[in-house]
């Protein structure tokens, strides 16, 4: 099953965290790498420039609009994701427990629409 | 579905090949098709035709082939109708070589002996091993973490021991169709979030086994959860969760938190006969009438707690209470590490059970010996820092220390159970033990507008009048 992992923390950890905190992330990244080619396939996965650069648009009265901001306004912001291809949920669930405590994780399956196949 | 009721075990061929196949039969059943919905229909409608047919036609001579035959048939009757309406529910994942096995399977089925008899493999020429891990898949896919405990607890009761619909919804308070409609989810859930049909590692398996045991303490509370009818029949609701972790345990042995677990329910049940009084009215501990409890299930809960008491200091080595964490250097090389949601669960039971035993120890309610019930609880709070330990710790205290050490106890405990009714109903308790008839009357009115159950009430209001007579 291909699962998306969107990675969400406070944006205030990152910023206001030590080195040895951004090297103990990078470090969780690095073995959520590893293990994941033990166990599973990477198909894709980046981080994410912070929300002040994001862009929402939507159509509102047939026009396009844009507003600047994510979807909703939340203390926790996607901040990056992974796309896997894992054997089932609990293999999912243990390649993310890997990636750093202080995130939140949202594992959402991928599911496969009918015309729509890769 | 007569025949699978929650009444008395039956002992016709139907009702012994459902008590010893259902769960292992409906496993092998989601191996082979990798459908919750499917599977469990396919064998409700073959054991619906096997009480129509067999106690005309005589039972046949291997029931479970039988069974599995027709459930098939069902299915696969099933699987053409969505074919044909194009329609594609997602499937439960399983291991290809585990549903290979089960293609054997159901051509040579299994026969009736429950771990004794089964097909033969490779490397297992028993088939005990490999059905009793069927059967512990089963066992864990229904109790996932991806469930909602309630959800879990649910499914557990009507996938592992088929369990009528009807009767999981008397037990969680909600109406039949409620309930259907929380088992479609949660299967469906459990295909969509690619939950799989699997063993976990070794290393994962003791935090897995966790909430397998929370889930069937969750089905057993719930049939003491005060309810508007028959307390009485609400208690016997909370028998399929004594079974399912008999059921556990069998697959599981050795695992301290289910044996702890049992004994708890097994010594808490024990009592339920006598928790209701000739009006229907709920009787409390100290004026139950102890001859009608079960002293046979009692002695059986006992005998499950002995050898974990014996084991104590070797099971929860601080014995402050809390479990060893990631002990990692030097010592038990080669063991397998105790996972600590388990082991901290397994004295939480542990504990509690202690307590229950007390009770059921004492031959009258004087005798009980508080003290070490207080101790108990103090274990207990120590280790889930629960305010509602606190709360029956305050009790036991009273007992032993008086009125004034108990309330003392329950001082700072409302900001922390702001709805319970069961804090200002203790406490009034215990203001009239100290003489402090005001604010004892004041509590009971406290208790009295956060009570929502007309039974309570009534014990309440019967409790208020008596003091309220005294002034």
């Amino acid at each position: 099953m291909k699962y998306l992992a969107l990675l969400a923390y406070e944006p205030t950890v990152w910023d206001e965290a030590s080195e040895e905190t951004r090297q103990a992330y990078h470090q969780a990244h690095l073995d959520f790498h590893k293990a994941v080619a033990e166990r599973a396939t990477l198909l894709a996965g980046e981080a994410l420039a912070d929300v002040d650069a994001a862009t929402t648009m939507r159509h509102v009265d047939g026009q396009v609009a844009l507003t600047d901001g994510p979807f909703a306004e939340t203390v926790e912001q996607i901040g990056g994701f992974y796309l896997v291809d894992a054997p089932d949920l609990d293999v999912m669930t243990d390649l993310c427990a890997l990636l750093p405590t202080a995130y939140a994780i949202e594992i959402r399956p991928v599911v496969t629409i009918e015309g729509f196949e890769s | 579905m007569p025949v699978i009721g929650g009444g008395p075990p039956g002992t016709g061929p139907v009702e012994t090949a459902f008590r010893d196949q259902w769960g292992r039969l409906l496993a092998l059943l989601v191996a082979r098709y990798q459908r919750l919905d499917l599977a469990e229909d396919g064998l409700a409608d073959a054991f619906e035709a096997a009480a129509r047919t067999w106690p005309d036609d005589g039972a046949p001579a291997n029931p479970a082939a039988w069974l599995l035959t027709a459930a098939r048939r069902r299915i696969l009757d099933r699987l053409r109708a969505e074919a044909v309406a194009a329609r594609k529910e997602p499937l439960i994942v399983v291991e290809e070589s585990l549903r290979h096995q089960a293609l054997d399977d159901l051509a040579f089925p299994p026969d009736d002996r429950p771990a004794s008899g089964g097909a033969v493999h490779p490397g297992d020429p028993t088939g005990v091993g490999q059905l009793r891990d069927e059967r512990l898949r089963l066992v864990l896919l229904c109790a996932h973490p991806a469930l909602a405990p309630e959800a879990a607890a649910a499914l557990s009761l009507r996938l592992v021991l088929g369990v009528p619909t009807v009767e999981i919804a008397r037990l969680f308070l909600v109406p039949e169709a409620t309930m259907a409609a929380r088992l479609t989810r949660a299967k469906r859930r459990l295909a969509a979030v690619g939950a799989p049909f699997a063993l976990p590692g070794p290393d994962r398996l003791g935090a897995r086994i966790a909430v397998v045991a929370s889930v069937a303490y969750l089905a057993f509370t719930a049939g003491y959860a005060p309810g508007t009818g028959d307390e009485v029949v609400r208690a016997s609701l909370a028998e399929p969760a004594i079974r399912l972790a008999q059921v556990v345990r069998s697959l599981l042995p050795e695992r301290p938190v289910l044996d702890a677990l049992l004994a708890l329910m097994l010594l808490q049940h024990a009592r339920r006969l006598a928790r209701v009084g000739v009006d229907g009215g709920l009787v409390l501990l100290p004026d139950q009438d102890r001859s009608r409890w079960r002293h046979d299930e009692i002695a059986e809960g006992l005998a499950v707690l002995k050898p974990l008491l014996e084991r104590e200091s070797e099971l929860w080595p601080a014995s402050a209470g809390r479990p060893v964490r990631e002990s990692g250097s030097a010592g038990s090389a080669g063991s397998v590490v105790p996972d600590p949601a388990e082991a901290r669960l397994a004295r939480e039971y542990f504990l509690q059970a202690l307590v229950a035993a007390e009770h059921a120890a004492a031959p009258t309610a004087d005798a009980t010996r508080w003290d070490r019930i207080a101790s108990h609880y103090a274990a207990l709070e120590e280790l889930t820092g629960s305010p509602v330990v606190r709360l029956n710790r305050a009790v036991a205290v009273a007992e032993v220390d008086g009125p004034a050490a108990g309330l003392a106890l329950l001082d700072g405990l409302d900001e922390r159970l702001p709805r319970s009714h069961r804090l200002p109903a203790a406490r009034a308790e215990l203001l009239v033990r100290a003489d402090r008839t005001q604010a004892a009357l004041a509590e009971y009115d406290r208790a009295l507008a956060l009570c929502g159950n007309d039974r309570e009430r009534a014990h309440l209001e019967r409790r208020r009048a008596q003091v309220a007579a005294t002034t």
